[in-house]
């Protein structure tokens, strides 16, 4: 029997290739990834989901090495500009968190992860971003 | 009759961890020492605003007047992040401003203690058995960690890295060269949490906290309380000679928010809204930034305080890697910038912070600050900022009496 897969975030879409789903603001075109109540951009009260770039860049970083109990430090912080111009946070894997591995601005390519399973044997999928040329 | 308020008394506490003291000690001492400074008497007071963010919901404003006076008179205790003093100087200039107070008092307190990472999450009593998506996002277990971070350290690391990526001239270098200014500094202040120089070597070899962040270029939590004495022009007229050559003009005093930016729910921009505040600040001072003496802002991390140079029009646009480098911020430059020693070095009681930052720079103003005073100052601005976000700045003038 296959083994059940749910996403990390209602916004991470697995099928058919793992991407990234935003609402967009049917009047303004503004992104967001949580449920709205309305467009903070314009006020707008209708969205559509949108599939979201899995390739950009690295637009900032911080490498983290104190965080809450349970976390695993260190690990790498990172702002991503999709190359649709989507702003979307995670962290970067598949480098070392150090400050000389890490540039900004690297091109960066969204990939995904098992981060746990349930009590029923459901695999949580989690997303990151690696280096795209790797 | 201009319509501008003033600041008649201030005072503050030491920012340290003040073991056995509670909150009402500290405000207490905050309030009566701003009062005496003032020379009035906490029954000549129309309106208090009380902010403090961890007590938020205690009613602190009605406690303090418990024990300093039950005057009967209105309280608005203020919550708003790290903006928190700063609103409730705002509040206190708006009773007055509408007319319906001459006299206010605008205090902020907070005990922190050893509070720790600001902006973790809450640790789950137990992960779930069974994934189910729960909140805004659809989340099945904590994101903490996986999709970046929300600490505060991290995500202020992260808006200085923004910044280097886009502005030539910045990195590790620069943001350990803020600290060691603001290290530096603090050991003039005796009302400093820690008042100790380091090099810039040890603030860049102490442990790493989040990049480019060491421990070193983080503020330390504590306890502490500051307040204002705040004047209608016609009240501080009726006041003595020497009470108004003490009084301090507040020219400016603005709050934003965070417009809609792209990209604003996924990392905060504490930068948009800071320069709403200053270009509204300086238009309503009719000062610019060329014309301030001194200058206290939020830096919260030393990434912070590098890009509020820009968003303040400390520098010029992108230039805030060659401000720090040139010396200009440090307190013989040309722009003082925390002489205080900043949140970095004089901590950071969430709620005491925005107030506290007026007392300095106010008793500069006064020509009343000792050993860090900065000479013949004559204007100065403050500034802080609240994650989520709000922005408070107010520029202060000595009184040309």
């Amino acid at each position: 029997m296959a083994t059940e897969r749910i996403p990390l975030v209602a916004y991470l879409a697995l099928e058919p290739k793992p991407h990234l789903v935003a609402q967009e603001c049917d009047d303004c075109g503004a992104r967001f990834f949580d449920r709205r109540n309305a467009c903070g951009s314009c006020g707008g009260r209708s969205f559509k989901p949108v599939p979201v770039a899995t390739t950009g860049h690295l637009r900032a970083f911080s490498i983290v090495h104190r965080a809450s109990a349970g976390v695993a430090v260190p690990f790498v912080s990172a702002i991503v500009e999709a190359a649709d111009g989507t702003t979307v946070r995670a962290n970067l894997l598949d480098v070392a968190p150090e400050p000389d591995m890490v540039q900004l601005g690297m091109p960066v390519r969204l990939v995904t992860y098992p981060a746990g399973t349930d009590s029923e044997g459901t695999e949580c999928i989690a997303f990151g971003f690696a280096p795209a040329g790797a | 009759m201009s319509d501008s308020v003033w600041i008649l008394g201030t005072s503050m506490t030491r920012f340290t961890r003040h073991e056995g003291r509670d909150l009402l000690d500290l405000a207490s001492e905050a309030a009566l020492g701003a009062l005496d400074d003032g020379g009035v008497t906490v029954g000549e007071l129309d309106v208090l605003a009380c902010g403090t963010l961890f007590s938020a919901n205690a009613s602190v404003g009605q406690q303090l007047l418990g024990q300093i006076g039950q005057t009967g008179i209105s309280i608005y205790n203020v919550a708003n992040a790290c903006a928190t003093g700063a609103t409730a100087v705002r509040v206190a200039l708006m009773a007055i401003r509408s007319g319906e107070a001459s006299m206010a008092l605008a205090l902020g307190v907070e005990k922190m203690g050893k509070m720790g990472l600001l902006g973790s999450a809450p640790k789950r009593a137990k992960a779930a058995e069974v994934f189910e998506p729960s909140g805004r996002f659809g989340s099945v277990r904590s994101v903490d960690g996986i999709l970046g971070t929300k600490t505060m350290p991290g995500v202020f690391g992260q808006a200085g890295m923004r910044y280097a990526h886009d502005h030539a001239g910045v990195g590790f270098d620069q943001f350990a060269r803020i600290a060691h200014k603001n290290h530096q500094h603090s050991a003039l202040n005796p009302l400093a949490q820690y008042r100790k120089e380091f090099s810039l070597d040890e603030i860049k070899a102490s442990p790493m906290v989040a990049y480019p962040n060491t421990l070193l270029m983080c503020c330390p939590t504590g306890d502490g309380a500051a307040a204002a004495v705040l004047v209608s022009e016609e009240r501080l007229e009726s006041l003595s000679a020497e009470q108004r050559r003490r009084a301090v003009k507040i020219s400016a005093s603005v709050l934003t928010s965070d417009p809609y930016v792209e990209g604003g729910q996924v990392q905060p921009d504490v930068n948009t809204l800071t320069r709403n505040a200053a270009d509204a600040a300086y238009e309503q001072a009719g000062v610019g930034p060329e014309d301030l003496d001194l200058v206290e802002l939020h830096d919260c991390f030393a990434s912070a305080e590098l890009i509020h140079y820009d968003n303040l029009r400390l520098c010029e646009p992108g230039g805030a890697g060659d401000f720090i480098d040139s010396g200009a911020p440090y307190r013989d430059g040309s722009t003082p910038v925390n002489v205080s020693g900043g949140l970095i070095s004089k901590g950071h009681p969430i709620g005491a912070t925005g107030v506290a930052n007026i007392y300095e720079v106010a008793t500069h103003l006064r020509g009343e600050a000792g050993d860090r005073q900065i000479p013949d100052a004559r204007v100065g601005l403050a500034h802080v900022i609240g994650l989520g976000s709000s922005c408070g700045v107010h520029i202060l003038e000595r009184s040309a009496a």
